[in-house]
């Protein structure tokens, strides 16, 4: 049905000017004329140090201006050559994790649109509420799980075998649309399925967008926060860069000022969850140290997150240090007056 | 009308304890006939609960005199039937005694009675001496200090300073011929310090499950509780890597507690086993430094994609140091049957792939799923290792298949090298059977010589 294959353009690629990809990556030190020699290597699917070093953080993604994709090639190199970023036991864990157990629920015949998918974050189901989500459905489980987080576990394969039979679980309810809470969900239809030919018959939409258009409806309710605010990018969020606006936009409709500091936009940086779970520990707590310091010297008195993955791995640190982790939606809520249920 | 033995032995405990703790009605001689086990019940004909150790001696000797058996009840939460009165008599609960008596901040001892609970100590404990900590088991709040230390029981300090028994410093006894005994360094001060240097009397009475004795008081170590403490967990597939995990990790003297589970549903446990490290200190400093040296002590595993730490969200995190762990009855109760059983030997920890292996074939046979929970004691010097099998209640076919699981898991315990821990009648049997002639005859003649009567717990320790 599918050609489950990606559309990686070499020309592209061997024509660029910059190579970005690799010389702007914030965990390796690579120059222009090693990173073109690198990518030579992977284009012709030979081993390179990058399959090894690679912290799986995607953001080269969004540094190749040209629309290729460098990370998918990474991580489809790593699972032919072998190579697993995680320990063997962790990667069996998260095979194990996307199975539909007993109460993964595979039908939601009375959800109505809006329907937003929650994924596997059940634990969010309290914070979808309030003036933002009137009438919204959820789903969530795994027969909606995106499956996108493999490439942090060299199997993407598997995102290809498991992901037709979730688009197809979403398509048969028939919705035209359906809203994303976890941006890994939205880059997942928006940018990995196109990559590899695989049809989406429902338009993803991010929960930033939705998130904007709502608040522009309330626009006379919002009392502005009139705090700073630091913004956590999370990975996903690099394959879906075009979505960034949002950030910014809602930020400027509730009143919440972004922070200028180093590690910010095109050169955020890693929640560390995953450096961890890469067993790279030294990296893992230098990254996030660099990261709250930053926010700190900033003046940043929160710490807004898109990701809850993200949320559980950076949250502690950063309220340690003072400053108060939020999620973005739940940001918007208090810009409502209403409570934010993250914080339980 | 004639007042026959039966009545009088009744009007006699209320003499001794009072109307309102005294009872020979149905609904409660039920509740003191079983424990959440799979042992059969068997109904006391009396329950009582005394206030003092006065009163519990005055039992003892009335029993005595009636040749009546009395069984000492804690929380009832062996599992393993230790307290279900298999020849009937006197169930004599020891939960109204449950004061703390002296907690010496100086020489980190607290002072308690026989029937106090886990959770009212520890709460105590945090409420006035928020800097000292005992070593909690991962057993309902509701279990009893007292219990925990006659079946050897182990907790949240048990890798760093043994079993809990081992925390023992002092004990007051009504011994099964009425004399109130002291052991201890309380024998000859008026402090409860040590149990050393005196000749070691304290374990005439420590695994015999009150077949020896009845604990009135008891001394216990604190230790100090510091003010961070997080874990880190260790996955592995192959269960032949845990005994060295767990041997570097002792190495380092990192650890507070090291425990281990594995079980295949929910599907995020399946194939792996955990090996959960908790640490603690007094500052994040200090907390970074011990675990980078666990890191570093695993780095071999780490670099040969063997083995890893786990990504812990925090609600997992926290759960996992909860202390007793809450989600321990959750995941035992996994396939929502309620009920759950365990063999729990004591082995060294080098066995662990060999009874892990016998764990997967026993479920397997028997067509029931597992959980296993162990816990290590001591520098990697022993371990608890668990062969539990969650089961339904309502199903008998299941119920007798467990029964058959749990008989083959103490074969295998035994097989192996270990030693089943709080074992019900039946297991005692087995361990007896296998115990050195001479080690039993001892055994035989202590009981005789404490118990003439036979009164205390009978069934259990009892030689034929």
């Amino acid at each position: 049905m599918y050609k489950l294959e990606l559309e990686f353009d070499e020309r592209l690629c061997v024509t660029c000017p910059t190579y970005y990809c690799l010389v702007k990556c914030q965990y390796m030190n690579i120059d222009k004329e090693t990173a073109k020699a690198e990518m030579r290597k992977l284009i012709n699917g030979e081993d390179s140090f990058v399959l090894r070093e690679c912290v799986t953080c995607y953001a080269c993604e969004e540094y190749c201006k040209r629309g290729n994709h460098p990370f998918y090639l990474i991580t489809d190199l790593q699972e032919k050559k072998g190579i697993l970023p995680m320990p063997k036991p962790l990667v069996t864990q998260w095979v194990n994790i996307g199975v539909p157990g007993r109460k993964d629920v595979q039908q939601f015949w009375d959800a109505k649109e809006p329907v937003i998918s929650i994924c596997l974050f059940p634990e969010y189901i309290d914070s979808i509420q309030g003036k933002l989500f009137e009438n919204v459905s959820v789903i969530l489980g795994r027969y909606f799980f995106c499956q996108l987080a493999y490439l942090h576990f060299g199997k993407p394969s598997l995102i290809r075998e498991r992901l037709p039979g979730i688009i197809e679980n979403i398509a048969r309810h028939g919705f035209k649309e359906v809203i994303f809470f976890h941006d890994e969900c939205y880059s997942t239809f928006a940018s990995y399925a196109p990559a590899y030919g695989i049809k989406v018959p429902f338009r993803p939409v991010h929960l930033f967008e939705y998130l904007y258009n709502k608040l522009k409806e309330h626009e006379d309710e919002i009392k502005p926060l009139n705090t700073k605010v630091a913004y956590q990018r999370n990975c996903s969020s690099r394959l879906a860069p075009k979505k960034e606006h949002f950030v910014d936009e809602i930020f400027s409709l509730i009143g919440a000022e972004r922070v200028t500091r180093e590690y910010d936009r095109d050169n955020a940086l890693c929640c560390g969850g995953i450096i961890r779970g890469l067993q790279k520990y030294e990296l893992f707590a230098d990254v996030q140290k660099r990261n709250v310091e930053d926010m700190v010297n900033a003046g940043a008195e929160y710490c807004v997150f898109n990701c809850p993955a993200c949320f559980s791995s950076l949250s502690e640190a950063v309220a340690k240090k003072g400053i108060k982790p939020i999620m973005m939606h739940d940001l918007c809520k208090l810009a409502l007056g209403e409570k934010a249920a993250g914080w339980k | 009308m004639e007042v026959t033995g039966m009545d009088r032995i009744y009007e006699s405990l209320v003499e001794i304890a009072g109307e309102e703790h005294v009872s020979n009605r149905e609904e409660e001689l039920y509740i003191y006939s079983q424990d959440p086990g799979l042992m059969e019940p068997h109904r006391p004909d009396y329950v009582v609960m005394p206030k003092t150790t006065e009163e519990v001696q005055k039992i003892v000797q009335l029993a005595n005199k009636e040749k009546i058996s009395i069984v000492p009840v804690g929380g009832s939460l062996s599992l393993s039937g230790l307290v279900i009165p298999c020849r009937g008599g006197i169930a004599l609960d020891l939960k109204r005694m449950d004061r703390v008596l002296e907690v010496n901040e100086k020489s980190r001892y607290v002072v308690v009675e026989g029937g106090i609970t886990q959770g009212k100590l520890k709460a105590y404990l945090e409420r006035h001496h928020p800097s000292l900590r005992h070593s909690i088991p991962d057993a309902p709040p509701s279990a009893t200090v007292a219990g925990n230390i006659v079946i050897h029981g182990q907790g949240r300090l048990s890798q760093q300073y043994g079993f809990n028994s081992s925390m023992v410093t002092g004990l007051e006894v009504v011994l099964p011929t009425g004399e109130i005994c002291k052991i201890g360094s309380c024998s000859v001060s008026p402090f409860w310090f040590s149990l050393e240097p005196l000749p070691h009397l304290a374990g005439l009475f420590f695994g015999w499950f009150g077949a020896t004795g009845i604990i009135t008081k008891l001394g216990l170590r604190l230790y100090p509780k510091k003010k961070l403490r997080d874990i880190e967990v260790f996955v592995v597939e192959d269960p032949n890597l845990v005994p060295d995990v767990i041997h570097r990790v002792t190495h380092t003297e990192m650890a507070e507690d090291i425990f281990v589970g594995a079980q295949p549903y929910p599907l995020i446990f399946k194939d792996i086993i955990m090996i959960g490290i908790c640490i603690t200190g007094d500052a994040e400093d200090e907390l970074e430094f011990k675990r980078k040296m666990i890191w570093d002590a695993l780095h071999t595993y780490i670099d040969s994609k063997e083995g890893g730490f786990m990504m812990l969200t925090p609600n997992i995190k926290h759960e996992l140091l909860e202390l007793p762990t809450s989600s321990t009855t959750r995941f035992a109760d996994v396939v929502k049957g309620g009920g759950f059983e365990y063999c729990g030997p004591i082995i060294p920890v080098e066995k662990f792939p060999e009874a892990f292996k016998k764990l997967l074939e026993i479920s397997s046979k028997y067509g029931i799923t597992y959980g296993h929970a162990g816990r290590v004691i001591g520098r990697c010097h022993c371990m608890m290792f668990s062969f539990g099998y969650p089961f339904n209640r309502a199903d008998p076919d299941n119920i007798e298949r467990t029964r058959k699981a749990l008989h083959e898991s103490n074969v295998a315990s035994l097989d192996i090298g270990g030693v089943p821990w709080k074992p019900e009648v039946h297991a005692q049997k087995m361990i007896m059977d296998k115990m050195d002639k001479n080690t039993l005859e001892l055994i035989k003649r202590i009981k005789k010589l404490l118990d003439p009567n036979g009164i205390m717990n009978p069934g259990n320790w009892e030689v034929e």
